[in-house]
């Protein structure tokens, strides 16, 4: 078994995943996606040298563009790229979990200041605004009245990219502290934290605290769904409780970080993850 | 021992991988590890709008 990784940076994630193969005994290769150059006709003979890449890179648009290339020249690899970019793109994911019935909270979509303003009274104030790619918590807005509204709509329109011209509203969820981070790796979820925080933002990124959340039957059964939604992998589904409404979910993500979420819950998540592409590439072979 | 490129204050990279973000303890730069062989470290790239999970 030889597995490459697809790196940006070496974060603590892929140095727990390097220590896993290790113990595994699986060969690897880390493979830096600023060094890679594709000639896109002429498959490169070096990726054949693995029974699959597994992409971890920071940078969405790379990660995705190199699991575009390898699955036209037929290398596996982990997520696949329709995985990859429903997860990457806030609007994409909605519409998946949409289709297959998945409760999410209310979201709006607009293009026009004046329609984006309108969006945002129609869900209620308190409304969030979300770019439609990030993540980290990174420009999200709670918009708590009409001039928040305007302000927020006018920068986004103002200073950012024409993807912050496309306006994502979504309903504010008054979750309670906290919300549930819920790993899937195929067709289990093989653990869950809370991450707390007085911020109404409980990315772990921005300092959320994680403790073990305990993966009940409605949780897995949710969480595996919300897989099957984007087309399954290894996924971290975050999932808010509201008061009304139950489980919401509200994002996925396809290159997820880990490094907190081991200690709290006792689950060793870079030996899953990688039982489970060993597991696959077994599959494969024996076809 | 490599060398940060913004003070130049003397940088270990043993033990630590191509790719490995550390901080200079001189003035606590953000390096990315180079090279290990022949030990170079430069200063990482800013965070992106398309980093994240």
């Amino acid at each position: 078994m030889r597995l490459a990784i697809l790196t940006s940076r070496v974060r603590v994630e892929e140095k727990l995943l390097i220590e896993a193969m290790q113990r595994r005994g699986i060969e690897f290769e880390i493979i830096d996606d600023g060094e890679l150059l594709f000639d896109l006709a002429q498959l490169d003979e070096r990726w054949r040298a693995y029974d699959a890449v597994f992409c971890r890179s920071v940078s969405q648009s790379r990660g995705l563009a190199v699991l575009h290339v390898l699955e036209h020249w037929g290398i596996p690899v982990f997520n696949s790229a329709a995985t990859t970019i429903t997860c990457n793109d806030k609007l994409l994911t909605t519409l998946a979990l949409l289709q297959a019935g998945i409760p999410v909270p209310r979201t709006m979509l607009a293009f026009d200041e004046q329609r984006a303003i309108e969006g945002i009274e129609t869900v209620g104030y308190p409304a969030v605004v979300k770019p439609i790619t990030g993540s980290w918590g990174r420009l999200l807005s709670r918009i708590n009245d009409r001039d928040a509204a305007e302000a927020v709509i006018e920068h986004r329109e103002t200073l950012g990219s024409y993807q912050h011209h496309i306006h994502y509203i979504q309903e504010y969820v008054a979750k309670p502290r906290r919300d549930i981070r819920a790993f899937v790796v195929g067709d289990r979820t093989i653990c869950a934290i809370y991450r707390t925080s007085e911020h109404w933002v409980t990315n772990t990124a921005r300092g959320a605290v994680t403790s073990n959340c305990p993966v009940t039957p409605d949780l897995d059964g949710l969480c595996t769904r919300v897989a099957q939604a984007v087309g399954g992998g290894i996924l971290a589904v975050d999932v808010l409780e509201d008061e009304e409404g139950g489980l919401l979910v509200n994002e996925i993500n396809a290159t997820m970080e880990f490094r907190n979420s081991i200690a709290p819950t006792g689950v060793n998540i870079p030996q899953e993850m990688l039982e489970y592409i060993v597991s696959h590439v077994r599959e494969e072979v024996l076809r | 021992m490599a060398h940060c490129p913004e003070c130049d204050a003397e940088v270990s990279v043993q033990g630590l991988l191509v790719g490995e973000i550390i901080y200079c303890s001189d003035c606590n730069a953000e390096l990315e590890v180079v090279n290990v062989e022949k030990p170079e470290v430069a200063l990482a790239p800013q965070v992106e709008e398309d980093w994240g999970e």
